[in-house]
């Protein structure tokens, strides 16, 4: 078993999502310790990226704060494994391609092994292409995450039979955000992934009340939040690891 | 020379988000299905032949060999296409797939605008909706254009994020895909992006280099010794080459924008300055810097001032088949005023990049070699950009 099942043990898993740098990487460290501290099961760790393509504008502006102020990838593996000397739960990078492509995929993912780092999310590498990561990805035991979409449909099954770590269940078409409302028929969507493997599911997309991450959890392992998360970064900049984990804590709390 | 899965040697692939997959998947069914349909290909032929104005000419530029004094000039003459430029070949293709798949949308990226207006002039035609995504740069840059696609009936929304150009409006026509799928196309411009589109976008713009072939041969009897176009993400380009790239002996020379040069960080030259990276759902070269992180390019041309180039170029770098040469936006401006002054045709700042790059070479060639430049589209709307670039202040 990989060490991100871990996070789903007996338990709804509530990951929140931060982005590496934003506004510096001391807070990000202050930022995940908060999470961390006040019930977070996983934390998913962005690398920011010049053009994140699926991302909206909350995200997108944390990834444009991030590399402003001049943050880079062997920055990021150093605050990982300065974290690791404390923080026990599992944590993943969430990037693009490009990012991993581009310094090397083997590099990438033996520093990620070395640091402590037990998956790795592409929002764009879809299944049929991810013999790109795959192999490195194994040989250094980080779990690809897969991701499954409203749109999947006919995928579902193929995507779930080869999933490793936990299925990332994206709740609505477009990119990330807040949404008022969730309207994809998850729950038939969760179906068909317990049909077809055991490993735990969880949804993200548009999570940001503790209300919304119960209902998310009840029909699934987990939930995922990114960018109600991001907003109270932005909006306290140093000073919000505090608001972040009283957040993390009101939604943790929503799923007990 | 795609292999099934979108491949152009190692370049090319499906790097996109799982909401995207099925959309993709459909996408190259329908193609795959309609690409050898009688009736497609007769209703797109009439739209190419009545509506868009097709063939294109063939044109002697009889001044300009004699002026530069080597080799036979023969320009492709895009910039006569309804729109004014080879974006509506493309265009009128994807539209039409689009309507027999069912969809009654379509939304664009566009750089120079031109793309934009060829998606909202078939739009308008086949009464479907269009959004086009400009970079808010741009839309500055080629104001007459977003009046054009308005007038159209399309509606244009300026891009902010990043750089706020071509790539930016890429980025945004995805993540507006990724929301609305059911009824959209993503009518991409170039030969660029996730397959089948770098493929299906060659297929349509193939005719180039049909028409070359077979309008030289009447005139020549023979095949040129060079076929030289503009590469931002390649479409007239590839579509210029396509049907030599097994003729061995034609020399095909893709012209990239070096901006202010390769020597420099203003640049667009991205097989002269790039490496191989992944982004907008393809693998193939890109301007990036050593994290990356994918580098702001610059050049006089909206429409070449993209980081990347579409996989197949990529590929034919790779085994050497075709060559990629920087030239300067102080060339291209100069070829814009030397084509305009000597045969009395005012090309695309892009085309004009092409332009150049044949004048550098035909002196050295001999005079019974032929030279086919592609001139991609016209140059009305760069006219008020260019004299700002040599210091009229004139407005549109």
């Amino acid at each position: 078993m990989s060490n991100i099942q871990s996070a789903f043990e007996n338990k709804k898993a509530f990951i929140a999502f931060i982005t590496c740098g934003d506004p510096d990487l001391e807070t990000t460290a202050a930022a995940v310790r908060a999470a961390a501290e006040n019930g977070a099961d996983l934390i998913e760790l962005g690398i920011p990226f010049s053009d994140p393509t699926a991302e909206g504008p909350v995200i997108q502006g944390a990834n444009v704060r991030a590399l402003q102020g001049g943050v880079t990838t062997d920055q990021i593996f150093a605050l990982v494994k300065e974290l690791r000397s404390d923080v026990k739960v599992p944590m993943v990078f969430m990037t693009y391609s490009n990012v991993v492509f581009s310094y090397g995929t083997e590099r990438f993912l033996s520093t990620c092994h070395d640091i402590g780092i037990d998956g790795l999310i592409l929002p764009d590498l879809p299944f049929e292409e991810k013999e790109e990561f795959q192999p490195a990805c194994r040989k250094y035991g980080v779990d690809l995450i897969s991701l499954i979409a409203p749109t999947s449909e006919n995928r579902i099954a193929m995507i779930a039979k080869e999933a490793e770590g936990f299925l990332y269940i994206v709740s609505s078409l477009g990119v990330t955000g807040t949404r008022s409302e969730i309207s994809t028929d998850l729950a038939s969507i969760v179906d068909i992934v317990r049909q077809n493997t055991d490993i735990p599911c969880a949804i993200g997309f548009g999570i940001s009340t503790p209300e919304q991450a119960k209902k998310m959890a009840d029909i699934s392992d987990g939930a995922i939040v990114g960018s109600a998360i991001i907003k109270l970064l932005e909006k306290y900049g140093k000073a919000a690891p505090e608001y972040v984990g009283a957040y993390v804590k009101s939604m943790k709390d929503a799923l007990r | 020379m795609t292999n099934p899965n979108g491949r152009f040697g190692s370049h090319g692939g499906q790097y996109i988000p799982e909401t995207l997959m099925n959309a993709v998947i459909e996408l190259e069914e329908a193609y795959n299905h309609y690409k050898n349909d009688r009736q497609f290909n007769q209703e797109l032929t009439e739209l190419f032949n009545e509506y868009a104005g097709r063939p294109s000419r063939l044109y002697y530029a009889e001044k300009m060999t004699k002026d530069l004094g080597g080799a036979k000039i023969y320009l492709k003459r895009e910039d006569l296409n309804h729109t004014g430029s080879h974006k509506i070949n493309n265009v009128l293709g994807q539209a039409l797939l689009a309507k027999k798949m069912g969809k009654t949308r379509l939304i664009a990226e566009t750089g120079a605008g031109q793309h934009g207006v060829a998606t909202a002039t078939a739009a308008a035609l086949m009464g479907m909706e269009c959004v086009v995504f400009m970079g808010e740069e741009d839309t500055v840059r080629q104001a007459l254009n977003v009046y054009r696609m308005r007038l159209l009936g399309a509606e244009v929304i300026p891009v902010k994020s990043g750089t706020a150009t071509l790539k930016d409006a890429v980025s945004e026509a995805m993540r507006e895909w990724t929301s609305r799928i059911s009824d959209t196309h993503y009518c991409l411009g170039s030969v660029m992006g996730p397959h089948p589109f770098p493929t299906i976008v060659r297929d349509f713009q193939a005719v180039i280099s049909k028409e070359i072939k077979e309008q030289l041969y009447a005139k020549e009897g023979k095949l040129p010794d060079a076929v030289i176009a503009c590469v931002g993400g390649g479409s007239n380009s590839i579509g210029s080459f396509y049907h030599f790239i097994d003729d061995k002996d034609v020399k095909l020379i893709g012209c990239e924008a070096a901006g202010r040069g390769i020597d420099t960080f203003e640049t667009a030259a991205t097989m002269n300055t790039g490496r191989v990276g992944i982004f907008h759902g393809m693998k193939s070269y890109f301007c990036q810097d050593e994290y990356g992180q994918i580098a702001p390019v610059y050049s006089i041309s909206a429409g070449l001032d993209y980081p990347g180039v579409g996989p197949e170029h990529a590929y034919l770098h790779d085994i050497g088949r075709a060559e990629y040469v920087p030239v300067t936006d102080d060339e291209a401006v100069c070829a814009f005023e030397y084509l305009s002054k000597t045969e009395g045709i005012i090309p695309a700042i892009e085309s004009a990049h092409a332009v150049a790059h044949a004048m550098k070479i035909a002196p050295k060639m001999n005079k019974d070699q032929i030279i086919v430049i592609t001139i991609s589209g016209r140059g009305d709307k760069d006219c008020a950009a260019i004299a700002r670039y040599r210091g009229e202040d004139i407005h549109e």
